[in-house]
């Protein structure tokens, strides 16, 4: 971990980093409170994040045990919309958003191979700011929490039909994490364009990297727009201006604007680094190179293109001209092509392969399977007068769940099990990994594909009771029990992260023979990454070295090491 | 090696003929089988039906691209496993015809949802005329401005005002004379209706998935939508868009009725709401008189 132990590792390099004059660093917790490594600070989002996320699913669990029957009694309608708000708005701001920042802080420095993010102090600020917002958010538990959902439309939301503080707790929670996501995007972007070793190229950017980038470069497009309305409902609550507010002039369809030209690419902003990453796995387990890379590169810029066009799907239902409507219908299928061509790539990156199944895998390869059934829904929904019957049902909310679970979760758990081994230099144990793999995914699909179905048969979404009338009570039932299960998958994870940060194996550098510069360096990675950077010949630089290494006859553990053995 | 395994694969290219061919069946079997568990509400209203068609025809296209991208994923993961001793597998990096192929494939079939929808969004959108046996021109029954567009002929649409508040729904009938209700909307039927939709605090959505889609009802602005209904009967719903504590108490129904019998219910209706204003002015006057309120 100090600077002192690298040389250990390339003893024939010359160091670069001088280490005179070093103050003595802080020890413990405090080490952790003062960092600016990149990688302690990724790790920081990675517990942070996963803390949250445990929170958002005990809210879902409450909410799939009141609707498990009709007529539930166990939470009042009050409390049910608090957790229907707290459940998106922490899954989204809390969770798969910085989860990601959290991801690409660890791992794009060491696959660029750059010594750290460009502005390591900065890195730090996102961080605790991500955090204070959370903590700020969920403190409104302690008084009364917000009740208008996640996108917190106007008029409810306004002062005059919520007068407690829960929608400025939400307000406070936007800024600060939307701050933390803006600088944490600049750091990227910076990052990405100035510090890659020599000889990497766009052409030979990781495709994880060029995900980061471009969620990056989203964010900055996006964020400023629900900056700015949430700032004016602040003033709208509190200082009496009506920039929503129809009885001073105002128009709540303003809000819907706004909020969803920042919500739709805020979509794409959560599931293209989770694209990355099994686009960054898929190959090293299929022992084949990426299918196609410059057509998935462009793909994600293409999505991310779309993305910023296609926000008023959002709103089919409201009074809006028919000519709109068609053209954000248009726009939406569009961004069905660049998605197919990602997802053809990967089974066809799979063809004809080898593929070796670990943990990391599973998730990887459940990714495109259950994002397809999202996608589905998705090009149903977009069109309007289909659109008309599905919007704001459960169909809605399976679809999402298809799409930011399926797709985003899925691959976040894939990123863990790939990068946990580098993290901690521990491999996970593969036999709790499949048992955890395999119970998210029955349980995933209990959970969601049943409501579907729910949503067709006329049950809207954010209902906090259903009559026994409407014939969901199956869908429901099922719908509760899968949850549940989804819920101990869940739970698994967690277990075999504890325990194998505790005992696992060792990993060593490079257990899944990977290709990229990150299973070059010690796991865990000293705090200066690299004492000499290699030069990157191609898209796979580890690939290119291990051939050397062959080559030149040395002893296979001094740089790279044999796969881990076993399963 | 690849000659070795030749028997084999045409083994499998059989399994996968007669996979495919059960996946063919099982696609016409399913909307069958499943009913009404993977398709929209329908059955009160035309406009409802015709969603219900395009939902339909989308999801055969659909459900066709399931098959073949979860086919060839679930294909590759069985038949590619890693084997001991496999050979190193190829190292290919793409192929430009195969990906132009797909690229250009997915648009296609996108132009072609998008052309089978303008051709039922007419239908969908537009309210017909009013059939022979709905309610007939009895001069301020009926609406005359402010309609998508006015169905030409002589059955003209009964215009209902719906109102979205916390958290119930208003109806208000035209006439000279005041006709509204809550909760409960009477039409007649062979009729078409058509509604015009707002809400006087916060947003909410209307939705019967019977009669037709949602739509939204923002203060101050109109949103509009309409049904045709043929048979008598009541078509149920509730509110689509969160609109407080109450939102999922916010319920409504449609109730249609033989014309006969909707006009007798106006006439009703309309007797309840003076004798009811009435009163009211009453009660005023005797409070007044005791000196209740000034």
């Amino acid at each position: 971990m100090e600077a002192g132990t690298i040389a250990r590792e390339a003893p024939t390099a010359r160091p670069e980093i001088v280490t005179r004059g070093l103050e003595d660093r802080p020890r413990g917790w405090l080490a952790w409170l003062t960092t600016t490594d990149h990688k302690k600070i990724g790790i920081m989002y990675l517990v942070a994040t996963f803390a949250f996320f445990i929170l958002g699913g005990v809210e879902a669990l409450i909410m799939r045990l009141q609707l498990a029957q009709p007529n539930g009694t166990l939470v009042h309608a009050e409390t049910y919309n608090g957790l229907v708000t707290m459940h998106g708005t922490t899954m989204i701001f809390l969770f798969v958003v910085p989860v990601l920042a959290g991801f690409g802080n660890y791992v794009v420095p060491l696959m660029i191979g750059a010594r750290d993010m460009a502005f390591p102090r900065i890195n730090a600020l996102s961080f605790w700011l991500l955090l204070f917002g959370g903590m700020v958010f969920y403190t409104s538990v302690f008084f009364e929490p917000p009740q208008a959902g996640w996108t917190m439309y106007v008029p409810l939301s306004d002062d005059a039909y919520t007068a407690s503080g829960g929608p400025d707790a939400w307000i406070l929670l936007i800024h600060l994490t939307g701050l933390s996501s803006l600088l944490g995007a600049i750091n990227f972007v910076a990052t990405i364009h100035n510090m890659r070793a020599k000889g990497m190229s766009w052409g030979r950017m990781p495709l994880f990297v060029w995900a980061i980038l471009i969620y990056s470069y989203l964010l900055v497009a996006a964020l400023p727009a629900v900056a700015a309305a949430v700032t004016m409902l602040l003033t709208d609550r509190h200082f009496g201006t009506a920039f929503f507010d129809p009885t001073g002039g105002g128009d709540p369809l303003l809000w819907q604007h706004l909020f969803w030209f920042f919500g739709h690419p805020e979509v794409y902003i959560m599931v293209l680094p989770a694209f990355g990453m099994i686009s960054e796995i898929i190959p090293v387990f299929s022992r084949k190179p990426i299918f196609g890379y410059k057509a998935i590169a462009a793909a994600t810029v293409a999505i991310a293109f779309l993305g910023l066009l296609v926000w008023a799907h959002h709103m089919f239902a409201t009074p809006t001209a028919t000519v709109v409507l068609a053209f954000f219908m248009l726009s939406s299928f569009t961004i069905a092509v660049p998605t197919g061509v990602k997802i053809f790539n990967w089974i066809a990156t799979m063809w004809r392969g080898q593929i070796v199944f670990k943990t990391a895998m599973l998730y990887a390869t459940a990714l495109p399977a259950l994002f397809v059934v999202g996608g589905i829904s998705g090009v149903l929904l977009a069109i309007f007068p289909v659109d008309w019957q599905l919007t704001d049902t459960y169909f809605v909310v399976a679809h999402l769940h298809y799409v930011l679970f399926g797709g985003s979760v899925f691959g976040i758990f894939a990123g863990l099990y790939y990068w946990f081994p580098k993290m901690s230099g521990k491999l996970m144990s593969e036999g709790l990994g499949k048992v955890s793999f395999w119970t998210m995914f029955v349980g995933f699909n209990m959970t969601f594909l049943v409501q579907h179905s729910a949503g067709l048969s006329g049950m809207p979404r954010r209902i906090y009771d259903y009559p026994g009338s409407l014939h969901v009570t199956g869908y429901n039932l099922v719908s509760t029990i899968g949850a549940f299960i989804l819920g101990i998958g869940i739970l698994i994870t967690v277990i075999n992260v504890l325990v194998s940060f505790r005992s696992g194996r060792q990993a060593g550098n490079d257990p899944w023979h990977g290709n990229t510069l990150e299973w070059f360096v010690s796991s865990p990675p000293p705090e200066n990454n690299f004492d000499v950077v290699p030069r990157v010949r191609s898209v796979e630089p580890m690939k290119d070295i291990r051939r050397e290494v062959e080559r030149a006859n040395r002893p296979a553990g001094s740089v790279s090491q044999p796969v881990a053995s076993g399963t | 090696m690849m000659r070795r395994a030749l028997p084999a694969g045409r083994k499998r290219r059989h399994l996968l003929i007669a996979l495919a061919a059960a996946c063919l069946v099982l696609l016409a079997a399913t909307p069958a089988a499943l009913g009404d568990a993977i398709t929209p509400e329908s059955g009160g209203s035309p406009n409802a039906n015709d969603i219900d068609t395009l939902y339909k025809i989308t999801l055969y296209v659909a459900i066709v691209i399931f098959l073949i991208v979860e086919g060839t994923l679930i294909w590759s993961i069985v038949r590619f496993r890693a084997r001991r001793g496999g050979p190193e597998p190829d190292q290919i990096r793409g192929n430009t015809p195969l990906e132009l192929g797909w690229t250009v494939g997915a648009a296609l079939i996108l132009v072609v949802l998008t052309v089978v929808t303008f051709l039922y969004l007419d239908d969908i959108k537009n309210p017909p005329a009013s059939g022979p046996n709905g309610l007939r021109a009895d001069a301020a029954q009926f609406a005359s401005i402010d309609q998508p567009s006015p169905p030409k002929g002589a059955g003209r649409p009964l215009n209902i005002h719906v109102n979205g508040q916390q958290y119930v729904w208003r109806f208000d009938y035209p006439g000279a004379q005041p006709l509204f209700s809550y909760f409960e909307m009477v039409v007649p039927t062979d009729t078409t209706v058509t509604l015009d939709v707002n809400a006087s605090d916060v947003i909410h959505s209307w939705w019967i998935p019977k009669l037709g889609g949602k739509v939204d009802a923002v203060p101050d602005h109109t949103n509009q939508t309409w049904f045709k209904i043929e048979k008598p009967g009541v078509y149920r719903g509730q509110c689509a868009e969160l609109c407080g504590p109450g939102h999922a108490d916010m319920r409504a129904m449609v109730k249609a009725v033989p014309p006969d019998e909707y006009r007798a219910w106006a006439v009703r209706q309309r007797a309840d709401i003076k004798a009811g204003q009435q009163a009211l002015a009453r009660q005023r006057a005797q409070r007044e008189t005791r000196g209740e309120v000034r």
